[in-house]
């Protein structure tokens, strides 16, 4: 568990090191030209504000875009190497505005007893907000929750099937 | 007599406080008891013109025959229908190869009310073993039935029958996102079913309470898991567990105080608690920073067993109550022994076990360690001891459908009970019902 816990800090800082590099935040690359040109100059303030949940906006459909899932190998907790951009995309999103929340939903597949494996999803959704929080999304802004096996994506009893359904999916406004 | 592969039919009708559409449960015997005893349960005798409201033997019969222990004499065969012991002509019945022989008589009682007299005889020497007489209301006569096959059963076993007993399960219809969750509550034999509870969110893990008048369960109906507390009678529930992450696998202590239960609170360490009910104190159980679940108590309340992968993957381990600090792994056998029930007796755990990469459900014996794998599925899960410890229900599937299976300790006889529609699981039995 502690190698695990190692892996995942040394890869996640990874990704936010290579997020800080290549991709600032969109906030300053991309000025509020349209609207301050569109309006006759009423209040600054407004513009401000509007552009501030477009660009929220904007990011979380960025974050979407990436991928609201991420799969687990059987009895696993890791994040794998190929779903670190979507930790990022959505941190990248927590990270503009502190009232943005995301739920993580934590699943198994149908394998073995019920309550552990609600006990593997909610592993599985600790190991997502880890990642978030080391990439500065704050404790306040995660809630998890674990269905283990009760909620499955995929119906069927073969590995296609239980490779969709052991997952963390990334949900807004449930 | 050999009924491998014989069918026996039950269509359940739901009949009581919250009938359900679905309500039919199909009993399938698939492994059949090759040295079942015969016996002869003659059709009650009922003097009225009227029809008899009840057919008692047919209960009493397929109470038996459930068992796993006799092999009730199918009624074509039956050449004379003796409704009292002195018209047992007991040669007769020698000749049918049957060894012990049931007779009785349903008469009505006052209003609403009736009066069974039956009597139990050993056809080999003609001597009358037991007899009794019961009286029951319109809406009990199934239940006296169930009584009638509890007395002959213990009389010819030793062991207290169980067929008065209860069962709680979860089922769920539609395909998800779309399901419907339903906690429901039947007779052993899966007829009189109650709806206790309903949700388009899941419902899991139902427990009974030690006096059988209550099921603590988790629903995820405010959109996260809390463990509710349901009196079944007037159906009055308390939220008694909604902390933040799990609220999951809730158990009775014997006593009925305090639940075994499995939170994470807000680190996310999933871990064994103790809550006691009147007081909401919260006692941590487990320590590991792996997965610690499933706990179940042993009879005397001092220890827990419980589900652990802190040494890799899922182990029993036990641990005092008063001193939980140091756990004691439990079992060693296999790569994966989760969800421990204990039997009635304190010799042995029920567990679900990975055999040869399928889950199975076995028992293992806490002095000699010795495993034995009772059912043969792929997907076998949740299993629970009838109260006399005769029998362990489980949840199997049935290609593709999740249906529920009973199986003796031994071995020797199983079957199914599938629902109608939809998938059934995590079947418990209840207690004993009190008054004996």
């Amino acid at each position: 568990m502690r190698v695990t816990q190692l892996m995942l800090i040394v890869m996640t800082g990874l990704a936010l090191a290579s997020c800080k590099s290549k991709a600032p935040l969109p906030d300053a690359s991309n000025p509020p030209t349209e609207q301050s040109g569109a309006q006759t100059g009423t209040t600054t303030d407004r513009s401000v504000d509007q552009s501030g949940l477009d660009a929220n906006q904007k990011l979380l459909e960025a974050a979407k875009q990436t991928g609201t899932i991420i799969y687990f190998e059987y009895d696993r907790a890791e994040i794998k190497p190929e779903f670190v951009a979507i930790v990022t995309a959505h941190a990248k999103y927590l990270n503009g505005n502190a009232s943005n929340k995301v739920r993580l939903e934590g699943h198994s597949d149908e394998r073995g007893s019920r309550e552990y494996n609600i006990g593997l999803g909610e592993r599985r959704a600790q190991a997502v907000r880890r990642a978030l929080m080391l990439q500065g999304v704050t404790e306040a802004q995660i809630t998890t929750v674990s269905y283990g096996e009760e909620r499955p994506a995929v119906q069927g009893s073969d590995e296609a099937a239980y490779a969709k359904n052991r997952r963390v999916e990334l949900v807004y406004g449930r | 007599m050999l009924k491998l592969a014989r069918l026996f039919v039950i269509a359940a009708v739901a009949a009581l406080a919250a009938p359900l559409a679905n309500a039919q449960l199909v009993i399938e015997i698939t492994r059949g008891q090759e040295n079942a005893v015969p016996i002869a349960v003659v059709p009650f005798g009922w003097e009225s013109a009227n029809a008899a409201p009840f057919d008692v033997a047919q209960v009493v019969a397929a109470d038996l025959e459930r068992s796993g222990r006799f092999d009730p004499l199918d009624r074509k065969d039956m050449i004379d229908r003796p409704t009292a012991g002195n018209q047992i002509r007991f040669q007769d019945w020698r000749y049918l190869k049957s060894d012990f022989i049931v007779v009785g008589k349903l008469a009505p009682d006052g209003a609403d009310r009736y009066s069974a007299d039956f009597e139990l005889f050993n056809v080999l020497n003609g001597e009358r073993l037991a007899g009794q007489r019961i009286t029951a209301t319109t809406s009990s006569l199934r239940a006296m039935s169930h009584r009638i096959a509890d007395i002959i059963f213990e009389k010819l076993t030793g062991v207290r029958g169980a067929f008065s007993t209860r069962i709680a399960f979860v089922s769920a219809e539609g395909t998800p996102p779309s399901q419907q969750y339903t906690l429901i509550v039947a007779d052993s034999d899966g007829e009189s079913q109650q709806k206790i509870a309903s949700s388009s969110e899941p419902i899991m893990s139902p427990a009974w309470s030690p006096d059988g008048q209550s099921l603590a369960y988790v629903s995820f109906e405010s959109k996260a898991s809390a463990i509710y507390v349901q009196t079944l009678r007037t159906g009055e529930r308390s939220r008694v567990s909604a902390r933040a992450g799990i609220n999951g696998a809730p158990t009775w202590s014997p006593d009925g105080s305090t639940l075994a239960l499995t939170l994470s609170r807000k680190d996310g360490d999933v871990d064994v608690y103790t809550l006691k009910l009147s007081s909401q104190e919260l006692k941590r159980m487990t320590f590991d920073p792996g997965i610690d679940t499933e706990p179940t108590w042993s009879a005397d309340g001092r220890k827990l067993y419980f589900n652990s992968d802190r040494a890799g993957g899922p182990q029993i381990y036990e641990i005092d109550v008063a001193q939980p600090e140091r756990a004691t792994r439990v079992t060693f056998e296999g790569t994966y022994n989760a969800r421990p029930r204990l039997s009635p007796d304190g010799k042995q755990l029920a567990v679900v076990c990975n055999d040869r990469g399928n889950f199975r459900i076995a028992t293992v014996d806490l002095q000699s360690r010795a495993v034995r794998v009772l059912s043969n599925g792929r997907q076998d899960e949740s299993p629970s001891f009838a109260p006399n410890g005769a029998m362990i229900i489980y949840a199997t599937q049935d290609r593709g459908r999740g249906v529920l299976a009973t199986v003796a300790v031994d071995g020797s006889f199983q079957q199914t009970l599938a629902a109608s529609k939809g998938d059934v699981r995590e079947p418990v039995w209840s207690p004993f019902p009190a008054g004996r």
